[in-house]
């Protein structure tokens, strides 16, 4: 089994042929989106549900019923008029290894500006603010100028596509905080404050952007709709296991012969994935050390657990981790595992917001004690008091990014464990022979 | 009312209630830094984490989750042990161990909640991190390696104070607490972040390294630097003052105190008037009680006799004035020192009858003639937040910046009988609408053209709730004004019917505005406290007490009757005013019925029973018509809001702060 | 990895930057970025105004530009902000340089994707050119720094400078493109990768092949 050419949404993310609009609509964009939106909100709701998709930024929650939460009735603001409704679209791709939404944007943004109308209007919303990370440049200038093609070609603004619905789709900018990828903190930074998460009640939908009901969305949420809902919640569902229904953006880096960036169907297995789009491991299947499947934020896998696990949501946490945004991180035997569980460990010092307690303090903490562990700098016992500081960080913050930063740590502790006292161990040797 | 359990206790909560103030309605205690009651909840602290059932199987910030029905909390659980554990380890692993030498040590939230919730010793094998100290300004000293990041100080700034200039810079383990480009915070309430802080990070500059809180004598009383009547814990040690903190009062100053009700104490030591003091060959010669009374005796004024009373005094010593005048045949008392003459006939048309609270409810307000932010911060604190909640606020007067918007129709008070049609119609639209009279706005016609439009506006009216509203108000500046005009502090033509009686003698209780030369041919004896602009006009000195060193009433400018207690005695020779004009009495052979302070009190409280009774005084709600014509340009009264007292005017911290904070001297650096 | 810190006020800066105001080009597209935001909201649009400041001082010092303490108070002036809390946003986002840089701006991913592939080569190259992280060369014409993951992962590792990225690269790919830039040049932005079109598996793809030649539409081809 393997995905058809013809089964792939994002036919452009190479970029061989031109993003713009006229290019898009011969890939089939845009075709009588018109009939995508007569069906009306509660069909396409279904649909979505039916199609078996789970969001695409990681949490993996179900994407239709994320959109049923808006509420049908908008709420009324203090002067007794109802309040817009918001979709945001998380573009601020920043989890180390993750790299595919900046492919649909530069490469196939079409499918995202027709994804924000549909899933716009299926939810009520007015209009969609694509919130793309600072660094993505020139991704944002295509952004910005397909998102111009669309309002030339009357296909958003007023009369959106001749639906009869009115929608606006603007681009906002980051600055460079990978906070901001989380829902909350994405709303505040949109509001021009710092990106620092928000307590949670009350949520988005009920209270986000201005305060007005407001759902996030990640980019390849989005951008999968409209295919989803042309081709059938059936053609959809039908690849990838139970519950993992779909075809998925992965991005493979680290040390595989080729990297890259492949739509392939959900639960492909690891193995399969590496053979058949990257080349292989890096000095063969033997070599392989472990994979971090999801991104930074997920344990990782040591490589008898992965090579035959099926690349899915359920898959991954069978084994321990995740699938998060799929973002495939490959480390052979010559990776210093440690430094490069703690190069992670920097990222979310550097990236915690300093709201919270327990993520401002910690982070620093953990990253300086992994840094010792690097070198052996430490105590046997250290381990496990490192253990239990990640333990005191998760599920004591405001936002997962507490979380995310423990459970690297904690997959290194728990497959790696001989490795850390082994260089405890050494160190201390060099000591004892130098000091006889 | 939803119903929930609380370490298996069930019990039912008020609608709204967050499962943290639910634990305390069960009596449980829950450590927090950044939860404020007055401030709006940040949830960044995480330590106040309880057990919630049903939710995610983590702990919950209690000081944002909503109490709901049928909730199971758990405050005792084994994962909420933990959870302050870790969460104290955290704020404590870059926190400083210098509390030895730390100003907030005995009165600091993060030591008292190491001690009950933390481990016994530290994990953190690392370098502690380190922040450069950050000036803001003559009154906060910052630490700020102590620092917790709890954003209370920066909550109070841009919520209370409505002065945006406390920030967090950067991010992570790096973020910073800091004023602007450190410049010094610049507005009357800016000490109260220092009680915020739930650690050593912002202390009082001026106290730095002077007290532990275990060494003073804590005194309940009441603030006099403005006619507020903000109620302050007065701290000393000996005989000395060392500092006033604010009380909880959600009535009068909720728990906030402006700077200079905070920091005039230190003028308490300075240009003392420690002994009496007489005037010979125009020139002051110290003196002993004895001479002073003698000298006084020998004046003899029979009922040529007038009393002024000053800004600072309690009731008991007007009423003990009034009682010696009335012996000797003589009503002439006035207050007003600056000339002031409006009608007192009705108190309900000079007092501030919606209540500092009810302000707070006011839909429309149109403010003529006060520069709030300096005449009443506390009462600047609630129309900001009437205007938070979607009030209207014209003012008539020079321009000010304000902290809550709010648009100046100009600086006539002929503006009063001339309104615009916006402001016309806000009133007429308005639920809950109010005028605020300020100190600018009662003379020339001012306080009657105001009363005109309480009646044009229907100002009293019954809400649709049924209760009553008044929202006339007016908004006096001296402590003492109330009180004296319920004591008859007033002569219908104001003080210039003092002038023209041509006293022999004149009374000064501490009465530091009132222009003496227009009182050239009378003997000016002087009973106060500060070597000020009274006591330079006096022919005789006699040394009194000041507000935190006697017992005494206040009567705010709501209306509102609090009392003081003596905290020190006064310095040297001087006494308790009241001992002062009893003695003056015997020295011109006249009897004023009490012997004690008690009998005082006792007596005022048969002349005037409010005063007997702590809360609002009743002057009932009609208000006179009014009318008549205002013109004239408005002009505040304060030129420098530290400086507005003979006590401010002494205190060096005051003096600092009014040249660094409002002439703009530079003592940044000098202060490194 | 460098901590930042604000340039300090001082009468020079104010002398220098006191006056800033958009240049035309500026003053329009921030018109553009408040438009996108409802009435009232205008304090959205403080990370693009922020962006266009930096830009126009790039422009005015040939650097990539900078936020000088009195462009950080025109920015709270043009929004109606106080300056404290644009201060705050100016200072947690990493894309404000808060100090002047250089002309070109280094920024080299050594987050663990980069670094797997190689980035400790890259930025030993910075090294040798007399780079320090956090630092601007003498000469004023690199500012280096080392960043976080950039989201070029499968074309790793990879270094933005300005507002180009230069991915797949190794020693010589990253000295080849300093040089062209230091002569003045463009260097072809993108992978420097030998044959490799973007993120596609290099030199043997393993997809869409009727892609490459042709804007290929595969709807005839569903069922």
């Amino acid at each position: 089994m393997s995905l058809a050419d013809k089964d792939r949404i994002f036919t452009n993310v190479y970029g061989y042929q031109s993003w713009n609009l006229a290019a898009a609509q011969a890939r089939g964009d845009w075709d009588n989106t018109k009939e995508l939106i007569a069906r009306g909100r509660d069909a396409i709701i279904q649909e979505m549900k039916d199609s078996g998709l789970r969001g695409r930024g990681g949490a993996g929650f179900p994407t239709g019923m994320k959109w049923s939460f808006m509420p049908k009735q908008p709420p009324l603001d203090a002067a007794g008029k109802p309040k817009p409704s918001f979709l945001v679209i998380n573009a601020d791709e920043s989890e180390p290894g993750s790299c595919k939404d900046r492919e649909i944007i530069r490469h196939d943004p079409h499918k995202l500006i027709e994804g924000a109308l549909v899933a716009g209007f299926a939810m009520g919303a007015r209009a969609a603010y694509i919130y793309i990370r600072g660094e993505y440049i020139r991704e944002a200038e295509v952004l910005f100028a397909a998102v111009q093609e669309a309002y030339d070609a009357g296909l958003l603004g007023k009369n959106a596509a001749g639906s009869g619905y009115d929608y606006d789709v603007f681009v906002h900018r980051g600055a460079g905080a990978y906070i901001c990828g989380e829902e909350t903190a994405m709303i505040e930074s949109l509001e021009g404050k710092k990106g620092q998460p928000r307590l949670k009640p009350p949520f988005p939908a009920g209270a986000g952007l201005y305060g007005c009901p407001t759902t996030v969305n990640n980019v390849e949420s989005i951008a999968v709709a409209p295919t989803i809902l042309r081709r059938g919640a059936a053609w959809f569902s039908s690849f990838g296991n139970e519950n993992n229904r779909g075809t998925k953006l992965f991005q493979i880096s680290g040390h595989v012969n080729k990297p890259c960036v492949v739509e392939e169907e959900m639960s492909i297995p690891f193995r399969e994935l590496i053979e058949r789009h990257c080349g292989g491991i890096r000095g063969g299947w033997d070599n392989l050390l472990a994979v971090i499947p999801g991104g930074s934020s997920v344990p990782l896998v040591p490589a008898a657990q992965i090579m035959d696990c099926p690349m899915d949501f359920d898959g991954l946490k069978a084994v321990g981790s995740g699938l998060g945004t799929a973002a495939v991180i490959v480390m052979d035997k010559s990776t210093d595992i440690v430094r490069a569980i703690s190069r992670l460990s920097y990222f979310y010092k550097h990236e915690s917001c300093g709201q919270c307690t327990p993520c401002r303090e910690g982070t620093g903490w953990m990253w300086r004690v992994m840094e010792r562990l690097r070198t052996g700098e430490a105590h046997v016992d250290e381990i496990d008091m490192l253990q239990q500081v990640t333990k005191q960080v998760e599920g004591h913050t405001i936002c997962a990014l507490g979380d995310a930063a423990a459970w690297p740590i904690q997959g290194l502790i728990r497959h790696f464990r001989p490795e850390l006292e082994r260089r405890i161990e050494e160190r201390l040797g060099s000591l004892q022979e130098a000091a006889e | 009312m939803p119903k929930l359990t609380i370490d298996g206790v069930e019990l039912e909560v008020p609608n709204g209630a967050t499962v943290l103030q639910a634990c305390e309605l069960a009596g449980k205690e829950i450590p927090r830094f950044c939860y404020h009651e007055r401030l709006s909840i940040a949830g960044n602290c995480r330590m106040c984490l309880v057990e919630v059932k049903p939710g995610p199987p983590k702990p919950q910030a209690s000081c944002a989750l909503p109490a709901t029905e049928g909730q199971e909390i758990r405050t005792d659980s084994e994962m909420v042990r933990k959870a302050r554990e870790g969460v104290m380890e955290f704020l404590l692993i870059n926190h400083p161990l210098d509390c030895p030498i730390c100003d907030q040590g005995g009165e600091c939230d993060l030591q008292d909640q190491a001690m009950a919730y933390g481990r016994g010793g530290s994990r953190y094998h690392e370098n502690k991190r380190a922040v450069t100290e950050k000036y803001m300004g003559p009154l906060i000293k910052t630490a700020m390696t102590r620092c917790i990041h709890c954003t209370r100080c920066v909550r109070f700034s841009e919520e209370i104070a409505g002065v945006d200039e406390i920030g967090a810079l950067y991010r992570g383990e790096n973020m910073q607490i800091t004023t602007y480009l450190e410049h010094a915070a610049k507005h009357e309430l800016s000490a109260n972040v220092i009680d915020l802080c739930p650690v050593g990070a912002l202390t009082s500059r001026p106290h730095a390294f002077e007290l532990r809180p275990w060494e003073l004598k804590k005194t309940l009383g009441i603030d006099v630097s403005d006619a507020t009547g903000a109620n302050i814990r007065i701290d000393s040690r000996g005989r000395e003052v060392m500092r006033v903190l604010p009380r909880n009062n959600d009535d009068v100053n909720e728990e906030w105190l402006s700077d200079k009700g905070r920091y005039q104490v230190d003028g308490l030591m300075r240009r003392r008037l420690d002994r009496p003091w007489i005037r010979r060959d125009g020139k002051l010669h110290p003196a002993n009680w004895e001479e002073a009374f003698t000298a006084i005796a020998s004046l003899n004024p029979g009922s040529s006799i007038a009393a002024i009373a000053g800004d600072l005094v309690d009731c008991e010593t007007m009423f003990a004035a009034k009682k010696l005048l009335g012996a000797l045949g003589s009503s002439l008392l006035e207050g007003r020192q600056t000339g002031m003459d409006y009608a007192t006939d009705s108190l309900a048309a000079v007092n501030f009858n919606s209540t500092f609270a009810g302000i707070e409810t006011a839909d429309v307000i149109l403010i003529s003639g006060s520069m709030v932010r300096w005449e009443a911060p506390l009462v600047n604190v609630r129309i900001r937040k009437a205007v938070k909640r979607g009030a209207k606020v014209f003012l008539i007067g020079p321009e000010w910046e304000t902290t809550f918007g709010g648009e100046f129709i100009g600086d006539d008070l002929s503006l009063l009988g001339n309104l615009p049609e916006a402001v016309v119609r806000a009133f007429g639209e308005a639920k809950r609408p109010a005028i605020i009279v300020g100190g600018a706005g009662l003379g020339r016609g001012g306080l009657e053209a105001a009363l005109a439009l309480a009646g044009n506006f229907n100002l009293v009216r019954e809400l649709e709730d049924g209760t009553r509203w008044n929202g006339f108000n007016v908004l006096h500046m001296g402590a003492s004004r109330m009180g004296g005009l319920m004591l008859g502090f007033a002569q219908k033509g104001g003080i210039a019917d003092l002038v023209s009686a041509k006293p022999k003698v004149v009374i000064s209780l501490g009465a530091d505005e009132v222009d003496y030369t227009r009182f050239a041919g009378s003997m000016i004896v002087y009973i106060g406290h500060h070597g000020d602009k009274g006591a330079h006009a006096a022919d005789i000195i006699l040394p009194g007490a000041a507000y935190v060193e006697k017992a005494g009433t206040y009567v705010n400018t709501e209306g509102r009757v609090q009392f003081s207690d003596k905290a020190v005695f006064a310095p040297g020779d001087a006494r308790e005013d009241w001992t002062i004009l009893r003695a003056l009495a015997d020295a011109f052979g006249a009897r004023v019925g009490f012997d004690s302070f008690e009998e005082l009190r006792a007596a005022m409280i048969a002349e005037v029973p409010a005063l007997g009774t702590e809360g609002l005084a009743d002057y009932g709600s009609d208000l006179p018509s009014g009318g008549g014509s205002a013109s004239g340009a408005i002009a505040y009264p304060i030129q420098d809001f530290y400086m507005t007292n003979p006590i401010a005017r002494a205190s060096a911290v005051m003096q600092r702060c009014s040249a660094e904070l409002l002439h703009g001297e530079d003592f940044a650096e000098a202060a490194e | 990895m460098a901590d930042r810190y604000l340039e300090p006020d001082s009468p020079e800066l104010r002398a220098q930057w006191g006056n800033f105001a958009w240049t035309q080009k500026w003053a329009e597209k921030a018109k553009a970025a408040i438009a996108r935001y409802p009435e009232g909201r205008q304090r959205s649009a403080v990370m693009a105004l922020l962006d266009y400041a930096q830009r126009q001082v790039g422009e005015e010092t040939n650097t990539q530009g900078w936020l000088p303490i009195p462009v950080i108070e025109f920015v709270a002036r043009e929004l109606d902000m106080p300056v404290v809390r644009v201060l705050e946003v100016a200072t947690f986002y990493t894309m404000y340089n808060l100090v002047p840089v250089g002309r070109f701006h280094v920024q080299v991913c050594g987050t663990t994707p980069c670094m797997l592939r190689g980035s400790d080569d890259l930025i030993a190259a910075c090294e040798r050119r007399g780079m320090r992280h956090g630092h601007t060369t003498d000469d004023g014409l690199w500012t280096f720094t080392e960043v976080e993951c950039m989201g070029n992962c499968a074309s790793a590792p990879m270094v933005q400078i300005n507002d180009d990225n230069f991915e797949d690269l190794t020693q010589e790919r990253l000295d080849a493109v300093l040089d062209a830039l230091a002569r003045g040049d463009t260097p072809k932005a993108g992978t420097q990768e030998p044959g490799r079109h973007t993120v596609e598996p290099a030199g043997a793809l393993s997809t869409l092949t009727a892609m490459v030649n042709e804007n290929h539409d595969y709807r005839g081809e569903w069922q």
